[in-house]
């Protein structure tokens, strides 16, 4: 599969879904479960991307400078740091632990 | 009662306004981040301008970054899975801004975290749609002007690793969750799946831990496993404060 198809098929999925919610009859919203499941699976992909993300190198699981970068990552969010200074200390935490290593 | 709806109005533009630009700047990460993924400057801007939904663009980013091309359906089904909190807000706004065809379209492409947020905010009618079209129109023109300043960024710096950027997309997702773990269902799940995906790396392919770990989601949320007895309201579960990301 080519990155174009990929960036393609991804958005006329994302659209679709969003789409869908206009086509939709509103009583769908008065079931707390498939609102409950869609904010969940939110969390879910989020936590696992994170997981992979910070540990994972192809299929091996690693510890390395990702993860003092994730540390810095949650303080900084804690104290409610903007967005782009908590992902730029990431990177930077990261390059200099890499640098001094 | 003129006065009152034009106020309404202008309150709900600058909230659109506030939280547009703010959000903005997060595609400048995203653009870095999806050029250091292996993505072109061109691929980059085009998934903004088409997809419109940062958790989703990122966990494309994500994936391809860890698997390559060959994670390309896993990096699809994540996305289209992260994007299915957006079908809940479309509901939602139907009978706000829904209309025509085109004008439906154009509703269903800009409904995000934001849009949908800011709107609800708002108390009247017309307060709720100024709130949708403003932040919706402020956002897609800031993200993806954004998204080409960080890909272009993204573009000098070169080698990943050696900058630290895989390390920026971890926090990038770690602050997109963030505002979400405000109970202990949400919690739960994300440690239920961070512990899947970490199980399970070693055992798949890249990309299918993270879809493996949506079942976290599915199973608490079908069974609702520490979640409030008296199920509150779908939409006050789509509240997303001051500090929800796209």
């Amino acid at each position: 599969m080519t990155s174009w198809q990929i960036i393609i098929l991804a958005s006329i999925a994302v659209f679709a879904l969003k789409l869908a919610g206009y086509l939709v009859p509103p009583s769908l919203l008065e079931r707390p479960r498939p609102a409950r499941i869609a904010n969940l699976m939110t969390v879910a992909l989020l936590a696992a991307l994170i997981v992979v993300q910070t540990l994972g190198a192809g299929t091996r699981i690693v510890f390395d400078a990702r993860v003092p970068a994730l540390i810095v990552a949650a303080g900084l969010l804690a104290v409610r740091a903007p967005f782009i200074v908590v992902v730029a200390a990431a990177a930077t935490t990261a390059a200099l632990i890499r640098l001094l290593t | 009662m003129s006065t009152a709806r034009s106020s309404q109005h202008k309150a709900a533009i600058r909230a659109s306004v506030a939280v547009g630009i703010a959000v903005s700047a997060y595609g400048i990460s995203f653009g870095a981040l999806a050029v250091t993924a292996g993505l072109d400057i061109v691929q980059t801007c085009v998934l903004s301008l088409l997809m419109f939904s940062g958790g989703s663009q990122f966990a494309v980013i994500g994936i391809l970054a860890s698997g390559g091309t060959a994670a390309g359906v896993a990096a699809i089904a994540s996305s289209t899975l992260l994007g299915t909190r957006n079908a809940l807000y479309a509901i939602r706004m139907a009978p706000v801004v829904g209309g025509r065809w085109p004008r439906t379209l154009l509703a269903a492409h800009w409904t995000i975290d934001e849009s949908t947020a800011v709107s609800a905010a708002q108390t009247t009618p017309e307060g709720q749609r100024a709130g949708f079209w403003w932040t919706g129109a402020i956002i897609y023109l800031g993200w993806n002007l954004a998204t080409l300043i960080g890909a272009l960024i993204g573009n000098l710096l070169g080698d990943v690793s050696q900058y630290g950027l895989d390390a920026a997309a971890a926090a990038a997702f770690l602050g997109l969750i963030w505002p979400r773990l405000k109970s202990m269902q949400p919690i739960a799940v994300a440690v239920g799946a961070a512990v899947v995906a970490a199980l399970l790396t070693p055992a798949l392919p890249p990309g299918l831990p993270v879809l493996a770990a949506a079942l976290v989601a599915v199973v608490v949320g079908l069974t609702n496993w520490l979640g409030p007895k008296d199920p509150l309201p779908a939409m006050q579960q789509l509240d997303l404060g001051e500090d929800g990301f796209p």
